[in-house]
């Protein structure tokens, strides 16, 4: 009888350590969680403002800008385009 | 008897008197009642309050902030987009007590000075106050790595408008609390905007989340809406539009491309415009969408109607032979630019006689034009969503004075936005059936063709009736006709001029016009309707022909480049014929 409790009274502190220590683990590991969605959120924010830099450095009025005065191109006009007519079979 | 109590503890030898010990009892127990009682309180009847005293201790509920829905061309480009930003906040009873040399630290890091944060913060009731708000996130971190008490940030969106004034009419532009204010901002507000949700969280002794208590509400990021604009057309017609209107010293003006097919508005400029990102200085004439909200008397660009009921109705033909000397209809006189002779229908068309086309509308009934007008959308809002839009000013033609009936044929008496007029041009393009607008991307799929092609309204007129129109207007932009600059190289284009004169005072003015250009391209198979329409241009030259036909030219030859269409008059460009024996 007496044998019979202390192995219970054993089996008790082992499991009350046992809950301590996942709670333990559980806490830290949600903490690493936090921290990782946290960056997640930072990418996100760096992403928009990525695309909104993309945005403004793609816009047509700049890339014209670009073309005319620092390539120094220009649309093709009727003068200088050739037409390639195709038969109407392969088509 | 005395050996006995010998035997017993010496206490016990003491006679003492029964009650002494019954007292105890009675207090030990009144102690344990009192505790039980306590107990019972604290546990069953005040459990909520001291359970939510203690939550409050360590649980805290954090907003999840949602963000706003991207606004797309119909190629995907962002034409509006939500970025993080800070705010920076303060409690003015803190901040209050901080010392001279923090409180000028922290202006300079905001980039104001010290005067400025002190009056913000002079107002001691209030709970909180905005130091500065939307500044970069680098920026606030510096403000944040001061650590001055009382100062606080708060996370906030904020628009941005990569394409800035060439889309501001469209796309519209938001307030500072992220809700749309104009334009597709606020017709797709619902859409857009993102509903932001909350969470339940244990916080440990350092302030670090360590668990979820639960989720209240998940956080909605708004949806993307993608509008039928095409970023590379826009861009074409902002251009030349702000030439056009620049040249022509012009109050203002407006360019609208449809497709024809569709009825999708691919692009909607208007001018004087705007910059989105940056609005201190704006004005209601600047952020006004012109071509959606105003109204103005179209002119000739409404002739074509005429014709193509008056063929369909077999009222003449486009070889009926016309007399266009001046006309008198109850005290007015209608008159010509110049006087033209005999013309014949198609003639009226190219040359824009405003007698010869009164002539053909007093041949029909009011009732017939007047319900044409109302079925080709004037004086009724064209329903694309837009907010504002504009229904025009068509009197029911029961009460129709004759002289109304003529003048309207070639537009005047009646008001349209420009918008109306390009959307009517699209029953050429489509055998006479009038498309509806839309001003958001019409996705067809493949395996959906009831979806591929867009709903069509009753036929207006008959096949027949468009192409010999279209034949005319085609006309009209050819040599001899009123808008020979309208022409685009390889391409075959027709359309028709306006010049109206601008109501003022209860008449007209005399030296004030609304000139107008509408078209459609290429004739062979119409992808494209254009409108341009300048309010006011000043100088020598300010027919339709003259200052809109040529931004029609520019705009459709390129526009139809950039999608691609096959030149179906290659004549007017150099052609390399296919070999004879290409091995392909």
């Amino acid at each position: 009888m007496t044998r019979l409790s202390i192995l219970l009274l054993l089996a008790v502190v082992a499991c009350a350590l046992g809950v301590v220590t996942s709670q333990h683990q559980s806490r830290k590991l949600f903490v690493e969680l936090e921290t990782e969605q946290a960056a997640a959120q930072k990418l996100a924010t760096e992403w928009t403002q990525l695309q909104l830099e993309q945005g403004t450095w793609a816009t047509h009025k700049r890339v014209e800008q670009v073309a005319v005065q620092r390539l120094g191109m220009h649309a093709p006009d009727a003068a200088t385009t050739v037409v390639v007519a195709v038969e109407e079979a392969e088509r | 008897m005395s050996a006995r109590f010998e035997k017993r503890a010496p206490q016990l030898r003491l006679k003492l008197e029964g009650w002494r010990s019954r007292l105890v009892l009675v207090l030990l127990a009144a102690g344990f009642a009192l505790l039980a009682g306590r107990a019972f309180y604290l546990q069953a009847l005040n459990t909520s309050f001291l359970q939510a005293k203690g939550e409050a201790r360590y649980a805290r509920t954090i907003e999840l902030p949602a963000s706003r829905g991207k606004v797309l061309d119909r190629n995907g480009h962002a034409l509006a987009i939500s970025t993080v930003v800070e705010s920076i906040c303060a409690t003015p009873e803190e901040l209050g007590e901080a010392d001279e040399r923090d409180l000028a630290a922290l202006a300079r890091a905001l980039g104001m000075n010290a005067g400025e944060v002190r009056q913000k913060i002079a107002r001691k009731d209030r709970q909180f106050v905005f130091l500065k708000r939307q500044i970069s996130p680098e920026q606030a971190a510096k403000v944040m790595g001061l650590r001055v008490p009382g100062v606080f940030q708060q996370r906030e969106f904020r628009r941005y408008y990569p394409a800035g004034e060439v889309m501001a009419h469209v796309v519209g532009f938001t307030g500072i609390e992220d809700n749309g204010q104009e334009g597709m901002e606020l017709a797709a507000e619902a859409r857009l905007a993102g509903v932001p949700g909350s969470r339940k969280v244990i916080r440990d002794r350092r302030g670090r989340i360590v668990e979820d208590a639960e989720s209240l509400r998940p956080p909605r990021d708004g949806e993307p809406v993608t509008l039928a604009l095409d970023q590379r057309l826009q861009f074409l017609a902002h251009k030349e539009l702000k030439a056009a209107v620049e040249a022509s010293r012009a109050r203002a003006g407006s360019l609208v491309i449809l497709d024809a097919k569709t009825g999708e508005v691919l692009a909607l400029v208007n001018q004087p415009d705007y910059n989105p990102n940056n609005r201190a200085t704006v004005t209601g004439r600047q952020t006004r969408n012109r071509s959606v909200t105003d109204l103005f008397e179209p002119g000739s660009t409404l002739k074509p109607f005429t014709v193509a009921a008056a063929l369909d109705a077999g009222v003449v033909k486009s070889t009926t032979l016309i007399d266009t000397a001046p006309m008198k209809i109850g005290g007015w006189t209608i008159n010509d630019s110049h006087p033209m002779g005999t013309l014949s229908v198609a003639q009226v068309i190219a040359k824009s006689s405003n007698i010869g086309t009164a002539r053909i509308q007093l041949a029909m009934s009011a009732e017939r034009v007047g319900t044409l007008y109302r079925e080709l959308g004037f004086g009724v809002a064209p329903r694309t969503g837009f907010p504002g839009e504009a229904k025009g000013q068509l009197r029911p033609w029961e009460k129709w004075r004759p002289v109304e009936q003529a003048t309207m044929s070639y537009g005047h008496g009646i008001s349209v936005s420009l918008l109306q007029v390009a959307r009517a041009y699209t029953v050429f393009a489509n055998e006479g059936r009038l498309l509806p607008l839309s001003l958001l991307r019409q996705d067809s799929t493949p395996s959906d063709p009831a979806g591929a092609s867009p709903p069509r309204g009753k036929p207006l007129f008959t096949p027949a009736a468009t192409r010999e129109v279209m034949r005319m207007m085609e006309l009209a932009t050819l040599d001899g006709g009123t808008a020979p600059r309208a022409q685009v190289p390889g391409y075959r284009v027709a359309g028709k001029t306006g010049t109206a004169h601008k109501p003022e005072n209860g008449g007209y003015a005399e030296h004030k016009y609304v000139s107008s250009f509408v078209g459609l391209g290429p004739v062979s198979d119409p992808r494209l309707v254009v409108a341009v329409m300048l309010d006011e241009p000043q100088g020598v030259k300010y027919y339709g022909g003259d200052v809109g036909a040529p931004v029609f030219s520019t705009v459709m030859g390129q526009a139809l480049r950039l999608m691609g269409v096959a030149p179906d008059a290659p004549a007017t460009l150099n052609v390399l014929a296919p070999k004879e024996s290409d091995p392909s």
